[in-house]
């Protein structure tokens, strides 16, 4: 089974993102910020994507997807932000800190799945 | 309400006539859905009355629109990926090695709806090519519809039209905000020219490809129209060019001058038995 992590503060976010992933046969783990989605990911072992977003407390997800990159031990980690920030350069920032892929809100489960499948991990 | 068969029938005739698509006996669905759209947005109360007016009352503009309402497709940059990976991955790189000494290529791209293939062509082309300036590269771009080929011009995408299949790394890179909407960079719109063109009729006009894209489109005609389609494909495409249908036509059984070639999860076709 694939696994991955919801990183968001909103709860009915990570709920609808859940809905969708699950649906895709993913199993989930969820984290309401940043810091929470590091010690989530050290809990998982493994994961195969993460869903970051944008703005949260605390740590914020361009901060978490600097932190994962440094990390050697999650390198085969896919990660796509799910945000509601749609500048470019928003856009241009997340894919040089290393992020894959990049939903703009608001989104349809079409997207996400056309997304996945870009990181080779839908149909 | 949905549509009676006298109704049905007489919209396959028209459209058949006019295109020379031949509309299933069970597109029924498709015809309510798609005329309920157009009469919504002429101010018209129902498909019934709709159809009437075209029919009783003789009205041409109306059903011209009606011809164009039923042979418009729904489409998304990157449509089904595996062609256009074969085509980063294979066939483009042979032929901008096979074509250094000339340096030009040329696509068609045969239904180019509201302009998603035709870009997503451009895109894989420009990044593509060593140094894209120093080419004569170009993609004709054509479609029975004219509203269609406006939208396709403007090259003006809403947010969920670019989420669906292009990589965010390819939208940044080619296309910019405007407004709430994102509009493909002018470079990339020169790169694409957009003609009026009804596969049923005597082509004219076009030059010689190296690559065909024609996919979607055959499943609407019935065999001698789609054998006349392709046979006319042939005289304008390269001895060594490749002629991409959709995921669900073939030519197997056809008995044309073509073979086909896999490129891993899908096939295209080049000139020669």
């Amino acid at each position: 089974m694939k696994r991955a992590l919801i990183v968001d503060d909103s709860r009915t976010m990570r709920m609808i993102l859940t809905k969708y992933l699950r649906a895709l046969g993913f199993e989930i783990k969820q984290a309401g910020n940043g810091l929470e989605g590091l010690k989530a990911l050290e809990e998982m072992e493994w994961a195969d994507v993460a869903l970051v977003d944008w703005n949260m407390p605390g740590m914020n997800g361009i901060e978490f997807v600097h932190s994962v990159r440094a990390q050697e031990k999650y390198s085969e980690l896919r990660i796509m932000m799910v945000t509601s920030e749609t500048d470019v350069e928003r856009m241009l920032q997340a894919l040089e800190a290393g992020a894959d892929e990049y939903v703009m809100k608001p989104f349809t489960q079409e997207i996400i799945q056309d997304k996945l499948s870009l990181l080779g991990l839908a149909a | 309400m949905s549509i009676t068969k006298q109704d049905f029938n007489f919209v396959r005739d028209v459209v058949r006539s006019r295109s020379a698509i031949l509309l299933d006996d069970n597109k029924g669905y498709l015809v309510e859905m798609r005329l309920s759209a157009l009469a919504q947005k002429e101010g018209i109360d129902d498909v019934q009355t709709l159809i009437s007016t075209v029919r009783d009352k003789g009205n041409i503009s109306l059903r011209e629109l009606m011809v164009e309402a039923m042979t418009t497709n729904e489409t998304s940059f990157f449509r089904d990926r595996h062609p256009f990976d074969a085509m980063r991955d294979t066939i483009l790189p042979e032929l901008i090695e096979k074509r250094a000494a000339t340096r030009s290529l040329k696509i068609w791209c045969g239904a180019a709806s509201t302009g998603q293939e035709p870009y997503s062509l451009a895109i894989l082309l420009r990044d593509s090519l060593p140094h894209p300036s120093l080419w004569d590269s170009k993609i004709i771009a054509t479609d029975i519809s004219p509203e269609v080929l406006g939208k396709a011009e403007r090259g003006l995408y809403t947010q969920h039209e670019v989420g669906r299949g292009l990589p965010a790394a390819m939208l940044v890179k080619h296309f910019k905000r405007t407004g709430l909407e994102w509009e493909v960079k002018d470079e990339l719109k020169a790169m694409v020219d957009y003609r009026r063109f009804n596969l049923v009729e005597p082509w004219m006009g076009l030059p010689k490809f190296d690559i065909i894209f024609m996919r979607n489109v055959l499943i609407y005609f019935d065999t001698d129209v789609k054998k006349q389609i392709l046979t006319n494909a042939l005289k304008y495409l390269a001895p060594d060019g490749y002629l991409f249908l959709g995921g669900s036509e073939t030519l197997l059984g056809l008995g044309l001058d073509y073979h086909r070639v896999n490129l891993g999860p899908v096939s295209a076709y080049c000139p020669g038995a």
